[in-house]
């Protein structure tokens, strides 16, 4: 348990629990930021190099910007006036959020004996990952593009659609 | 005298003969028109039904031009046009129309007279608010009577008969506040109704017998040799044939409609119409449809006459006529309504019609009611004008001395009461009596209709004489100022006046030209025909009669002038015969004690039997079904309905608690899906743990 | 205490603040937030599990990560199209509103 692996758990804790709590919608988008940004730090620290930077690609890159735009288009970024950034059930939320993490952290506890302590550090090339992808994984790489085609296509028709009927 | 008339059949329709329909169409299609109109539209109602009229005359002088041109050139014209209007399932039901001599001239006569009666209910009518609905009738009964005329068939001139009925029925009534006016109507309608009856089961037996009710189908039809052939064979009963019981069905029929006895009570009362209404009926139309049927199904009528001789059928004919002639004329005498005397003489005249057609054949039948036609719608127009003068005054007693008041009514009324009366030579109905008469002396079966018919003449001589003196003759007897009628009604009557007298050029015996024309023989003009054995003899006799009637009305009443109040003369001199004629023999008392009092008591049993008996069932089972009903409701309202009302009550609110669950909030199913992972994975450790 | 006990905790604990997010914000865009950081949560769990797994040649939990990237991103276009979507429909991106689906 390295001392780099409780800066970078902290930071993503941090930045998790920012995103959650802060009452200003584009702090809430940095900070996630901040929180994707250190699980891929937390890959790297784990030798999964090619899940780190396709982490820091695809949810820095991509969805916290995305994030960022569907704030600014929603108007979200001002407080509401009315009541606090919380719903009104926010206890039981609360309650069943830390009832959840009491299960699993129990189930981690329970089972730390059984874990393995160390383990060779793989050595993975991005060569392998490829042909890992292109051979025995084809066909879920395949189902994934298609999937990626369809969320794009169907994202761009549930946002443009209101607006050609509303005209 | 009965002669067979040979009748060449003539297959093709000419043009005219197959728009022959247009002529009851027209009117009818105008009164319907007419219904529609608002009250106020008074010119149009009067033109339309005027002009289709006109239209209808127009049409019935093209189609008699062509029979005379048929005739003329030796070819007799009897052209029909049939179709069928109803299959069922072997039989077929045809209708059609026929253009021959008879129904051209009737056609002829009708639109004609009809025509004149219209432009006069313009005058008559002025004043009445329902002058639309007037002329809508009018029209109406027109159209009607026009098909009667036409029909091929029995089946289509009963249905235009039973709208005659109808419309006779709406304008007797017409005036329906006054409750004598709608007791008239509905008199006329049952009155005629009963001898439909007859009509109508002499019509089904024909139908049953011949398979057809068309009268001429090139052969084929019910008047034609074969159908009679088969007629004659079949017996029917007390030594009738087939034949002759159905002929004496639908003379039952005929009966009704021109108030042959004794079914003419109805005729009398009808007078309670509007006058030209009782012009058109009563003179030249309605009573005429029964005449005109008896000569329509006259071959069925004379089925198995030798020569010379006659049937069962016209023997009834004969004397059933004759016997209304004297009867009615009876009656005529002791009249003090200047209608009713008009009305018991049209009887009177009907019986002529009837004997002649009985005992002389058509031709003798038919040209009485077309002279009486025209001076009877004269004498009822006249009648009609005098009432309008003196202010809606009938009682003749109440009249006197018009003749200087009213000279353009006097004149023609006193040309259509010489005519009635038979005065010698120069008037139609002289000669058209004078036919009934001579066929009445060479009848075979004895002189009785004879005696009967010649007492007829004498007696309607006579109370013409006393409706004359007492209303234009004398003195001026009624309130206020006797006035002079409007062109409108005058000129019908001088119209009408003229052919009174000139018709009967055509029917003397010098030049029978409507006998010749009827039975489709040349008429020659010559003075060999009143050289036949004792005609000459016959017509000085019926002079003789008429002048004596004449003379012995003047001499009774002549320039009297009696108050109204004053017992009539006659009833001085004789006061039970005066009695016994005024009351019309006593007939409609008669009536009331017999027939009418028999179907109160029956309808006093059959009401009593309704109220108690059959009303008790009814009443007994209703009150077990709302019994049974309160029973089905008790259970309804606290069974059925709290079991219902329970179980909506508890779906209801299972519904409104699943319902708290569906909140809508994407949060609460995000939260019990994650309390649901809780549970899941917590089970799982624990069972995994052993 | 193992590292990989410590990333599972990382993870849980990570886990537990996204859904705690996920359902006490009001704001739809946040839930959003949170659910992606559940996810996130969920891929760390499998390359630890990779990395410290019997059979790290395997790749098998790795690529069930990129996988698990791919299709979480397309759940965050979807899901913020939608929210769009909504906003402009309702004029609002606030859950406690949106309960037009209310039994």
């Amino acid at each position: 348990m390295s001392f780099v692996f409780y800066i970078l758990a902290a930071i993503t804790l941090a930045g998790g629990l920012a995103a959650v709590l802060l009452k200003n919608m584009v702090h809430c988008a940095l900070a996630v930021s901040i929180a994707f940004a250190g699980l891929a730090f937390l890959f790297l620290g784990l030798d999964a190099q090619f899940a780190g930077f396709a982490q820091i690609l695809v949810y820095v890159g991509a969805v916290a910007i995305l994030v960022v735009f569907a704030i600014l288009l929603t108007r979200s970024s001002d407080t509401p006036k009315d009541g606090g950034v919380f719903s009104r059930t926010w206890l039981a939320g609360l309650v069943v959020a830390a009832a959840v993490f009491a299960v699993i952290g129990w189930a981690v506890l329970s089972s730390v004996g059984g874990l393995p302590h160390e383990a060779a550090v793989p050595t993975v090339t991005v060569l392998q990952i490829g042909q890992a992808l292109m051979g025995p994984y084809v066909l879920p790489l395949e189902i994934v593009a298609l999937l990626l085609t369809v969320a794009t296509i169907g994202a761009v028709i549930v946002a443009i659609h209101e607006k050609e009927d509303a005209k | 005298m009965i002669e067979e008339a040979v009748f060449t059949p003539q297959l093709a329709a000419s043009p005219i003969a197959g728009i022959l329909w247009l002529v009851p169409a027209l009117p009818i299609v105008a009164s319907g028109v007419i219904a529609l109109l608002k009250q106020p539209r008074r010119k149009a109602a009067a033109s339309f039904s005027i002009g289709s009229l006109a239209c209808s005359l127009v049409l019935a002088l093209v189609a008699f031009a062509h029979v005379l041109a048929g005739w003329m050139h030796g070819q007799a014209v009897r052209e029909t046009v049939n179709f069928t209007w109803l299959h069922a399932g072997g039989t077929n039901v045809d209708l059609g129309w026929v253009l021959d001599p008879l129904s051209a001239v009737m056609l002829v006569m009708v639109s004609f007279v009809g025509l004149l009666i219209f432009i006069y209910s313009i005058g008559y009518m002025e004043h009445d608010e329902n002058f639309t609905r007037f002329f809508c009738f009018l029209s109406l009964f027109a159209g009607a009577m026009l098909g009667v005329v036409i029909s091929n068939s029995l089946l289509l001139l009963f249905m235009c008969w039973e709208l005659v009925g109808l419309t006779s029925y709406l304008l007797i009534g017409f005036w329906y506040q006054k409750p004598s006016a709608s007791a008239a109507a509905k008199k006329a309608f049952l009155t005629t109704r009963v001898g439909d009856i007859f009509f109508l089961l002499g019509m089904v037996w024909l139908f049953s017998q011949t398979g057809t009710l068309l009268f001429y189908n090139g052969g084929a039809g019910s008047m034609e040799p074969g159908a009679l052939a088969g007629l004659l064979a079949a017996p029917a009963g007390l030594g009738l044939t087939a034949a002759g019981a159905i002929g004496l069905l639908i003379f039952a029929g005929a009966a009704g409609k021109s108030g042959q006895l004794p079914l003419h009570v109805w005729l009398p009362d009808a007078m309670e119409g509007p006058t030209p209404v009782s012009a058109l009926i009563h003179a030249a139309t309605m009573v005429a449809a029964g005449v005109y049927l008896i000569a329509r199904v006259y071959p069925l009528m004379q089925a198995g006459a030798l020569t010379g001789g006659t049937t069962v059928a016209l023997t009834v004919v004969t004397w059933v006529g004759a016997a209304t002639a004297l009867f009615a004329a009876l009656i005529a005498v002791a009249q003090n309504d200047i209608k009713r005397i008009l009305a018991y003489s049209t009887v009177s005249q009907l019986g002529y019609m009837m004997a002649g057609l009985g005992m002389g054949g058509v031709a003798v039948g038919m040209f009485h009611l077309i002279t009486h036609a025209f001076f009877k719608a004269l004498l009822f127009m006249g009648a009609g004008s005098v009432i309008h003068g003196c202010h809606e005054e009938q009682d003749v007693r109440r009249m006197g001395g018009l003749k200087g008041d009213m000279p353009l009514t006097f004149v023609p009324y006193a040309v259509g009461m010489l005519a009635l009366s038979g005065f010698p030579l120069l008037f139609s109905g002289f000669w058209s009596k004078d036919g009934i008469l001579e066929a009445a002396q060479h009848w075979d079966l004895g002189h009785g209709p004879f005696y009967m018919l010649v007492c007829g003449a004498l007696l309607t001589a006579f109370y013409m004489t006393r409706q004359m003196s007492y209303v234009f003759f004398g003195n001026w007897r009624g309130q206020g100022h006797a006035h002079e009628s409007p062109k409108v009604m005058t000129m019908p009557l001088a119209i009408l006046a003229f052919f009174a007298i000139a018709l009967g050029a055509l029917g003397t015996p010098a030049w029978p030209w409507f006998r010749a024309f009827l039975d489709d023989r040349a008429a020659e003009f010559s003075f060999e025909g009143f050289h036949e054995p004792g005609l000459l003899a016959l017509m000085a006799t019926s002079s003789l009669v008429v002048f004596l009637g004449l003379g012995l009305g003047w001499w009774v009443y002549g320039n009297k002038s009696p108050q109204a109040e004053e017992p009539d003369a006659l009833e001085s001199a004789v006061p039970p015969v005066w009695a016994v004629l005024h009351n019309k023999f006593y007939v409609d008392e008669l009536y009331g004690v017999t027939v009418i009092a028999f179907y109160s008591g029956w309808a006093r049993v059959a009401d009593w039997l309704d109220r108690w008996v059959w009303g008790g069932a009814v009443t007994l089972v209703a009150v077990l079904f709302r019994g049974g009903a309160h029973l089905s409701r008790l259970c309804d309202v606290y069974w059925v309905n709290g079991g219902f009302d329970k179980g909506c009550e508890e779906l209801a609110n299972g519904g409104g608690l699943l319902a708290r669950v569906q909140s809508g909030r994407v949060q609460s199913y995000l939260r019990l899906l994650a309390l649901a992972v809780v549970v899941l994975a917590a089970i799982l450790i624990w069972s995994s743990r052993g | 205490m193992t590292p990989l006990a410590g990333y599972l905790l990382v993870a849980a604990l990570l886990f537990a603040i996204g859904l705690a997010g996920a359902l006490t914000r009001r704001n739809a865009i946040l839930v959003l937030i949170g659910i992606e950081l559940m996810l996130n949560a969920a891929n760390l769990n499998l390359i630890a599990f990779w990395r410290y797994g019997p059979h790290p040649e395997a790749l098998t939990g790795m690529m069930f990560a990129i996988f698990s990237i791919a299709v979480a991103a397309a759940e965050a276009a979807v899901g913020l199209g939608l929210v769009i979507s909504i906003h402009r429909h309702a004029q609002t991106a606030d859950l406690d509103e949106m309960n037009r689906m209310k039994g």
